[in-house]
């Protein structure tokens, strides 16, 4: 059973007739593509904001082993708690993710598209294999590519199965590959050598639906909304204790408190802004603006009122990662039951705060030392919480709670 | 070298999260990577090819930093972060063993963060440890527990398990899992799946539930795996340990009725020494006589004497299997494969059983002398043999495996009753309360006190090919074998090469066939103009490679005689030797078998005056 809608807002992707975007792009050199999307200033929607032209540049630039073929990843593993705008963009705009796939394959050079979807989209199957095979009928897909000599790209969809950690992309590129879903030593990156060894670009569902629209509007259409260093527009998952939550599209650069204003959630206590692995913002600074250069996110906002107790958040989200580290590096392995372990004893009162200062440190070794972007920010919710919230989440006993 | 074990990006199989890869970089790949460039290491610059990690440039400037995942022998996992530095230009720090040099790069191996961050993976690592150093197995020979002296750990900042999490996995007679122990490294799961292409061992779970398993969780006992002992020989930890029986050796020597009896192979010899401070490659062959007998062991006899025997037996029923195939026309499974080493003997049994055939009928040199003990021994010396405890002393965990197969038995009695590794004697002997390196030089015993080089040689891949071509050769071609090659020394089949190949055409052969096989073969002239191919792998993964080609028709199914040995170097990397190992620790061991092989008078099987005295009873095995 498919899900109702869940926009609030009239998205900007409502514009873009599909089509537009691939169009545009066949009649561009491959160096033209890149320039175009680099010229867009578009960075990576999935959180981490890598620009996505140099992204490509350097995929193209990488040579495949043995000649071999080079391959386009859409990452459709939106696992991050609170977010859910991918799942609006896969079943309503359909096309133009598989066009920016299309896209990039061209720009990159690559012949095959994997779509990585999350296990429990499977719903989503049909619609998606309908619009591939509606594609490759159409020209959209296989060889000659709307009758482009020598364009030859198609696109596969394969199934997650429920770990976190393959949205990370190297970890990703591993359970393609049929093995534990483990991040991979960096560099190299999988630019250079990515699924099967060969370059591989690995884009999240709404940059790929973003480059389908720069194509088709032109780059200083796109670099005109947000700010200089966070151009373009993005959507957003809102959850949590506000009025109306949803998907709802926003130029970067919006402050926390005109977002909140927005979704019916002023007065909030705070907002943690990039789901689990991303930052808590208590009320005191919304004044801050969601973007690159300030609070990154990859789309989720999860408003909490007042009545939230914060240790409690801060226990959900250490409860997730505890259950979804990969188990591969020591920090992250560790560490986050560690964390665990010292919320269940702040909640018990019997937390010094000697163990506190050391749990901190911890947290800086965890962001600094664990292999992937995993145990690099499971500790953020945790050190904002403590930091923030210190009078709340101290001095509690066992009778308190 | 470089051949010998398979790590790196090219052949590894292990998942790439498990390993680092081979870096690709626009423009030419060759020329870039053989590209010099220069790193500045705490201040100090040093150059290194394009593609060195960070830990090996500072090696080179004698800069240390800590590893607990990394081995030489093993593919680049990056995965215990102990090893972080600060690469400028990095947010995060970043694992030195996996951090492959592309540019010029300035690091810093101690600043605040990485000395932060290395305590704090000790501790964490320490908080799930469980298990007191001074019972350990590893005691002072042990990664993490050094590291945590190195760092000054002087408490238990995350807290400590105090009580077993895992049950020990006792059900294997080679290796026992002690899981509380194990730190996550996976250097097993690495050496299991890469070196030996086993892939018994596997992470399983996820986050702080992670654990190394088998398949669906069975014992150790019940599942594929080959006994080799490898993974033991990495661990950093006391999580692997051999099943140690020398508790039941000690009571058998201070069994006033029994005699015990001990054999010793020639690779513990050139191990021991390691475990008393000895550098690798020292031999302490003559020195372990003395001691064993001050240990309390009636006598002390040498493998290598059996060992000729094998070759004996390997070599004539070769002649004899080509003299069915060649000139009776009857149908015999080549080519023929060694059976000395007990872990590619199960390995085969496992992976590829329908070539058992091919597998020699020999009994390894252990199992053949074990026999003898019981039989020929037994009888010249009037004892009875169940008053007789054999002990075998062997480089080698897998041993302890084969003297327990209940076919091994054929005087009536276990053939050999204890299989002991190099590192246990060792132990027996500091308990015993000897120095190894300061004791006065003794002889084996008599009546099998003589053995050749060419037993000798056993211990290194190669070996035994050597030894048997040294026998067959001499045979077939009624000439000396020096004649052939310098000093006896078949330099072709030696040396650390994952598989080699050698084909010894044959243009003469001798009018008189000896009279050890005169019964099986009448003449040689079946031979005459042939080209004997053969060849010898090491490691179960080389082995591997073999036998696909064998199964695929390729050069090696037409061998004629292929010598394999379960483990990397052959048994002087056996998994009972002392740890560590790497590469330049087994070449050092190598060279001191080759060096007591060049020294001994008698250097050919088919001339140990006693095997010749008393073959004939121990050859039920062979026909």
């Amino acid at each position: 059973m498919q899900p109702t809608s869940s926009k609030k807002t009239p998205l900007t992707f409502d514009t873009i007739a599909p089509g537009q975007g691939l169009a545009a792009a066949l009649k561009k050199s491959r160096a033209d593509i890149i320039g175009e999307v680099s010229a867009s200033n578009l960075r990576g929607r999935g959180g981490a904001g890598f620009p996505t032209g140099t992204k490509w540049n350097l995929a193209a630039a990488a040579q495949g082993q043995d000649g071999g073929a080079k391959y386009v990843v859409c990452n459709a593993d939106e696992g991050e708690p609170g977010t859910f705008k991918d799942r609006v963009l896969l079943l309503e705009y359909t096309d133009l993710v598989f066009e920016g796939m299309t896209i990039a394959a061209r720009a990159i050079g690559a012949t095959k598209g994997i779509l990585y979807l999350r296990g429990e989209y499977v719903y989503m199957r049909p619609h998606l294999d309908g619009v591939l095979a509606a594609r490759r009928t159409a020209g959209q897909l296989g060889a000659n590519i709307l009758g482009t000599t020598g364009f030859t790209f198609d696109i596969d969809i394969r199934m997650g199965a429920g770990a976190y950690v393959c949205g990370e992309e190297t970890a990703l590129i591993e359970s393609l590959e049929g093995h534990r879903g483990e991040p991979r030593n960096r560099p190299p990156f999988p630019v250079n050598t990515g699924f099967l060894g060969q370059p591989t670009v690995v884009n999240n569902v709404e940059t790929l639906a973003s480059v389908s629209a720069i194509l088709a509007k032109g780059a200083a259409w796109f670099r005109a909304i947000g700010t200089e260093k966070s151009a373009g527009f993005k959507l957003f998952s809102v959850s949590g204790d506000c009025g109306a939550p949803g998907v709802y599209e926003f130029p970067l650069g919006i402050t926390v408190a005109a977002l909140l204003e927005k979704v019916g959630g002023t007065g909030a206590k705070a907002v943690q802004i990039g789901g689990a692995s991303g930052v808590c913002v208590p009320a005191s600074e919304f004044g801050r603006r969601i973007a690159f250069e300030d609070l990154a996110t990859g789309g989720s906002i999860i408003v909490f009122g007042q009545g939230r107790d914060m240790l409690h958040v801060a226990k959900n989200f250490m409860e997730f990662f505890v259950e979804e580290s990969c188990g591969q590096c020591t920090p992250c392995r560790a560490g986050n039951a560690k964390l665990l372990e010292g919320i269940e004893m702040l909640e018990r009162g019997a937390c010094s705060s000697a163990y506190l200062r050391e749990l901190l440190n911890l947290c800086e070794t965890m962001q600094l030392a664990s292999k992937c972007g995993l145990g690099q920010s499971s500790p953020n919710a945790f050190v904002s919480i403590v930091t923030h919230f210190q009078d709340e989440i101290l001095g509690r006993t066992a009778a308190a709670h | 070298m470089s051949g010998e074990v398979k790590a790196g990006a090219d052949t590894s199989r292990a998942p790439s999260s498990q390993k680092i890869q081979q870096v690709h970089v626009g423009g030419d790949v060759m020329q870039l990577i053989g590209g010099q460039i220069t790193v500045t290491i705490d201040g100090t610059d040093v150059k290194v090819p394009m593609g060195t990690t960070v830990l090996d440039a500072a090696r080179r400037v004698g800069v240390r930093i800590p590893t607990l995942c990394h081995h030489p022998d093993l593919c680049v996992a990056g995965v215990c972060r102990v090893c972080v530095v600060e690469v400028e230009g990095q947010r995060a720090l970043q694992a030195a063993c996996a951090f492959p040099i592309t540019s010029s790069l300035k690091v810093k191996t101690h600043t605040r963060k990485v000395r932060q961050a290395r305590r704090h993976i000790l501790d964490l690592l320490l908080s799930t440890h469980y298990g007191e150093c001074y019972s350990c197995k590893r005691n002072n020979n042990c990664e993490l527990q050094a590291l945590a002296k190195e760092y000054g750990v002087d408490f238990y900042r995350f807290g400590h398990v105090t009580e077993s999490q895992v049950p020990k996995d006792e059900s294997s007679y080679s290796v026992v899992r002690d899981m509380d122990k194990c730190i996550l490294c996976r250097r097993c799961v690495r050496t299991c799946i890469d070196i030996q292409e086993v892939g018994v061992l596997e992470a399983v779970g996820r986050s702080n539930k992670t654990r190394i398993s088998t398949f669906l969780d069975k014992p150790l006992g019940d599942v594929v795996c080959i006994n080799c002992g490898q993974c033991i020989n990495r661990c950093p930890t006391g999580a692997l340990h051999a099943a140690d029986t020398s508790d039941e050796v000690w009571r058998a020597i201070d069994d006033p009725t029994k005699h015990v009896v001990i054999q010793t192979a020639p690779s513990p010899r050139a191990g021991i020494g390691e475990c008393f401070g000895c550098e690798p490659g020292t031999p302490m062959t003559y020195q372990m006589n003395t001691a064993l007998k001050l240990a309390g062991f009636d006598k002390v006899f040498d493998t290598n004497f059996s060992a000729d025997l094998t070759i004996i037996e390997e070599g004539t029923e070769l002649l004899g299997r080509l003299h069915k195939a060649l000139v009776k026309g009857e149908p015999v499974a080549f080519p023929q494969f060694t059976s000395c080493s007990p872990g590619w003997v199960k390995y085969l049994e496992h992976f590829y059983p329908e070539y058992i055939p091919n597998l020699s009928s020999a009994k390894s040199p252990q199992q053949m002398f074990g026999a003898v003990i019981k039989t020929y021994y037994a009888k010249a010396n009037n004892i009875d043999p169940k008053d007789i405890v054999t002990v075998a002393l062997m480089p080698c965990s897998a041993k302890k495996f084969e003297c327990n197969r209940p076919e091994m038995a054929d005087s009536g009695f276990k053939d050999v009753d204890y299989g002991l590794t190099t590192r246990e004697m060792a132990q027996m002997i500091k308990e015993a309360g000897i120095h190894l390196p300061d004791m006065p030089k003794g002889d084996f015993d008599d009546p099998f006190g003589t053995a050749t080089g060419s037993g000798v040689i056993f211990g290194a891949t190669g070996g035994v090919m050597e030894a048997a071509l040294r026998t067959v050769i001499e045979f077939v071609c009624g000439v000396k074998v020096e004649k052939l090659f310098d000093h006896a020394n078949i330099v072709p089949v030696r040396g650390f090469e994952g598989v080699k190949y050698v084909e010894l055409p044959i243009a003469n052969v001798s009018p008189e066939v000896p009279a050890i096989i005169r019964h099986l073969i009448p003449s040689f002239d079946f031979l005459k103009g042939a080209t004997l191919k053969v060849a010898v792998a090491h490691g179960t993964a080389n082995a591997r490679r073999v036998m696909e080609d064998i199964k695929a028709g390729g050069k090696f199914s037409e061998c004629h005689f292929i010598e394999f040995m379960g483990c990397p170097g052959g048994c002087i990397g056996g998994g009972g030797q002392p740890i560590p190992t790497s590469p330049e620790i087994r070449a050092a061991r190598a060279r001191a078998i080759y060096e007591e092989d060049a020294e001994c008078a008698v250097r050919k099987s088919h001339e140990n005056p006693s095997s010749t005295a008393s073959s004939s009873p121990t050859a039920p095995a062979a026909t």
